[in-house]
């Protein structure tokens, strides 16, 4: 674990985010604001489409670390900012890709940095996650 | 109507203890795509050194909630939910959940800010077990979109 290096790929992914996705989110978190599953509401509020929970994006978006860390680690800070929402299409869905890179190495702390986009776009900012490795 | 200002340090009371179960545990992680044994089986969590299997990172949402839920309903604070977005979202863990933990939760409003004729409210949501010991705390900032 200590070879790693301030810019190193850690993994990736990606993963297809449909309405039945949107929908077992609203039940298991219990967020069952409309916009995330019925057009007609999302139309009415002025949004593109039916929109994934953020938090959904933001839950999925860190799989890939915690594959990655395998049990050699614990979380100690996890973060984001929504800047760009993310349109699940009614038929298609989306697919959302996840890149984790290595952002900076503080004494036993490691930051990691998460790319997220769906459709080309990047939806999630700052999305940093900080860890403690063991060895 | 903006935000209060005077919302800015308040400090909410407890919510209700909130038990954590090993099918939500469960269920919260097929919806999240967090497909680890610690996730789903009790054994590997057990093996692993948990008392159960283990709450994703962002579990602590589903406890927060109940805190944000006391913010929403005090009637002076000016908060429009309908103009609301979340616009960040930050968890630091002490410990993961697991279920079995027995939590509650106390949100303090840390910060009010005005940018760009919008309302950034903070807050801050602390969650500890039965033995009041900290677990995680989650910390939102909610955006009141202006009416201009």
């Amino acid at each position: 674990m200590s070879d790693l290096v301030v810019g190193q790929e850690l993994i990736s992914g990606t993963v297809v985010l449909t309405r039945f996705s949107l929908v077992r989110y609203a039940g298991a978190s219990g967020d069952f604001n409309p916009i995330h599953y019925r057009d007609d509401v999302a139309a009415s509020v002025g949004l593109p489409g039916v929109l994934a929970h953020g938090m959904l994006t933001m839950g999925l978006a860190v799989q890939p670390v915690i594959d990655w860390m395998g049990g050699r680690g614990d979380l100690v800070e996890y973060g984001v900012r929504f800047t760009r929402p993310v349109v699940v299409d009614g038929n298609g869905g989306v697919t959302v890709s996840v890149t984790a890179k290595v952002g900076a190495i503080e004494e036993d702390v490691t930051r990691i940095d998460l790319t997220v986009s769906a459709a080309d776009q990047t939806v999630l900012g700052k999305a940093q996650v900080r860890v403690k490795l063991h060895e | 109507m903006p935000v209060n200002p005077e919302l800015q340090g308040r400090v909410f009371p407890p919510t209700s203890p909130y038990l954590v179960g090993r099918e939500k545990v469960r269920e919260f992680s097929r919806a999240v795509f967090a497909q680890s044994p610690l996730n789903h089986d009790p054994e590997a969590a057990r093996e692993a050194g948990y008392a159960d299997v283990v709450a994703p990172p962002t579990f602590a949402v589903v406890i927060q909630e109940a805190g944000l839920a006391l913010l929403l309903a005090a009637p002076d604070t000016g908060i429009d939910f309908s103009r609301i977005v979340h616009g960040e979202q930050k968890f630091t863990y002490t410990r993961p959940i697991v279920a079995g933990d027995e939590l509650t939760a106390i949100l303090t409003v840390t910060s009010i800010r005005s940018l760009g004729g919008n309302d950034m409210i903070t807050a801050e949501t602390s969650i500890s077990d039965s033995a009041g010991a900290h677990v995680v705390t989650a910390t939102s900032v909610l955006v009141m979109r202006g009416t201009e």
